[in-house]
């Protein structure tokens, strides 16, 4: 099948340097660094139609349309953000910035140090929410956005746009908190664990300082992939999908692949391991870990951390999602009732799990169409 | 609009805060902001209806009511309303006292099950099926049905004071013989001065 891709949804992504030193919330500094971002749709004269679309832990600036006519695959939010699409780049000016300590484009681990002139590898500083946030808001300067209309984020996107409201509370008119989490729980920082102690104890890792060797901790990152990938679906989408059906109709008695699902596993975690950098995995999971600003700000009291947020907020669950469940995003509603904030609490029925915040379910799609069609530029 | 709305804003001061509890697509929410001024929130459990009160700019909190309302903090409401709800919640008197933890005051709308037209269909061997009870016994959301004696009753045993009751048949209020007269009732209540 050929996929006709129309002119309008070609988009180039762009670089950003920044040469001032930035401070991290770990105490080091990255010196200086390079963003990749891409904006869809045009930024009006006042600069109040600007939405920023945070990514999550596989996710990358490349939010919707096409890089090239060849291209197979749309950006990874391109079924909710495009013209005449929930977030509509008719009116808005959506912007998708991939995050330092990305492997697509912006500095991360695999970038060249300019000091030693060799990757950063295992020197990459860890970089937190909280950092990414800081990064965005200066990109955002360099753009001429001094308020966004929305800042939005699906699971650790999710997670920032939390932040963006705390940090930066005046920067922001609506903030879209997706299937997130206003920390992870102890489950979900072992199953970070996990898959970081797959990456680390690949014989190809070298400490993360893989690069220079000409090889990369492909095994270790697969697990970690396939692991992280069970836990983005739910027992029931699997088993519809999946169930015990066999590959070739019966058992060959062996470890080879036997069942669909393991198949679909290994597909995934090879497609991943191809694709994306080890380094950036083990820093974007510690981020996740790391995220916690009831403790950072509240003294273990979320409502005292968000008291400085004054957005409007739409926060959205989905019934199957165990990784984020629906029960961490009420954490959220209720401290932001705590403060009296605008907000709107959606949990929305589907089979999908944590994929979910990706897919395009028709109820989900439409309040988000409905919440951005109120929002004013 | 609903007829039990305009009694209930009527109720309402301008500029307080108003919890709606089976907030339908929150046009009473919507109105109640756009000409009282007031600032609110809409706990509804159906999909459709959140979608409606985002669609009105309404905030929205999707939740069963059954299940609690451990989210909003008590005394944080100057009213919080449940109209023509109270008949299809199963945990009345949870709901009743949640209520009057996280509000100063209640107002609640219901069927009068003692309508004259709800008795005589009774006492022509059937259930009743009118304006503000139509659906038919086997396809009912309604599961508490209660005269207007009933709820004073439970009022009374749960500690609530009964601030004030408006009665409506058709839209119109109803002042003689209330419980035999009147289809819709409205109450607004306040929990007991200790």
């Amino acid at each position: 099948m050929t996929v006709v891709i129309d002119p309008a949804s070609l988009v180039t992504p762009q670089t950003a340097r920044f040469d001032t030193p930035l401070s991290l919330q770990s105490g080091a500094q990255l010196p200086a660094y390079e963003l990749v971002y891409e904006m869809h749709g045009e930024l009006n004269a006042r600069a109040s139609n600007a939405i920023l679309v945070c990514h999550a832990l596989s996710g990358n600036h490349h939010i919707a349309g096409y890089h090239s006519p060849a291209d197979k695959k749309p950006g990874w939010w391109d079924n909710l953000i495009g013209p005449g699409k929930p977030v509509d780049t008719r009116k808005f000016c959506v912007i998708g910035v991939n995050n330092p300590g990305g492997c697509h484009g912006s500095t991360g681990p695999a970038s060249i140090d300019p000091v030693t002139g060799q990757p950063w590898g295992s020197r990459f500083p860890l970089v937190t929410v909280e950092d990414w946030v800081a990064v965005q808001a200066r990109l955002a300067d360099r753009l001429g956005i001094s308020q966004f209309a929305a800042v939005m984020g699906g699971s650790l996107g999710g997670m920032q746009a939390l932040q963006w409201s705390i940090s930066h509370p005046g920067r922001l008119r609506h903030c879209l908190v997706i299937a997130a989490a206003p920390r992870l729980t102890a489950q979900n920082i072992a199953f970070n664990d996990v898959a970081r102690q797959a990456i680390v104890t690949d014989p190809d890792f070298h400490g993360g300082d893989y690069y220079a060797r000409q090889v990369t901790p492909r095994r270790g990152l697969r697990l970690a992939r396939m692991l992280g990938h069970i836990t983005y679906l739910s027992d029931d989408v699997m088993g519809s999908k999946f169930g015990r059906i066999l590959r070739n109709g019966a058992f060959s008695y062996g470890y080879d692949v036997e069942f669909e699902i393991e198949s679909y596993l290994r597909y995934q975690g090879d497609k991943f391991a191809d694709s994306f950098d080890a380094n950036t995995y083990l820093l974007m999971t510690r981020a996740l870990d790391y995220f916690d600003p009831a403790h950072r700000l509240g003294g273990g009291d979320l409502s005292r951390a968000l008291t400085a947020a004054v957005a409007d907020f739409l926060v959205i669950s989905f019934t199957t999602d165990w990784r984020f469940a629906p029960q961490r995003s009420r954490e959220i509603v209720h401290a932001l009732l705590d403060n009296g904030r605008n907000v709107s609490y959606a949990e929305i029925d589907s089979a999908h799990g944590h994929d979910a915040f990706l897919m395009p379910d028709a109820h989900y799609h439409a309040l988000v169409r409905a919440y951005m069609d109120r929002i004013d530029v | 609009m609903r007829q039990d709305f305009q009694t209930i804003a009527g109720w309402i001061r301008p500029g307080s805060q108003v919890l709606d509890l089976g907030c339908g697509n929150g046009e009473l929410l919507r109105s109640l902001h756009e000409q009282r001024g007031v600032r609110g929130y809409g706990v509804e459990i159906a999909p459709e209806r959140v979608l409606g009160c985002i669609r009105n700019g309404v905030n929205v909190i999707q939740r069963d009511l059954e299940g609690g309302l451990a989210e909003f903090a008590a005394d944080s409401f100057d009213y919080v309303v449940l109209s023509q709800t109270l008949q299809a919640v199963r945990g009345t008197e949870a709901i009743l006292r949640e209520m009057l933890r996280i509000g100063r005051e209640g107002i609640v709308t219901f069927p009068n099950f003692g309508y004259w037209k709800n008795r005589w269909q009774v006492l022509r061997g059937h259930m009743p099926v009118s304006a503000d009870i139509p659906y038919q016994w086997y396809d009912t959301p309604n599961v508490h049905l209660c005269t207007m004696e009933d709820f004073e009753t439970l009022c009374a045993r749960l500690g609530i004071h009964i601030l004030e009751q408006v009665v409506m048949t058709g839209g119109r209020r109803v002042r003689w013989l209330p419980n035999l007269a009147g289809s819709l009732a409205v109450y607004r209540f306040e929990r007991v001065p200790r």
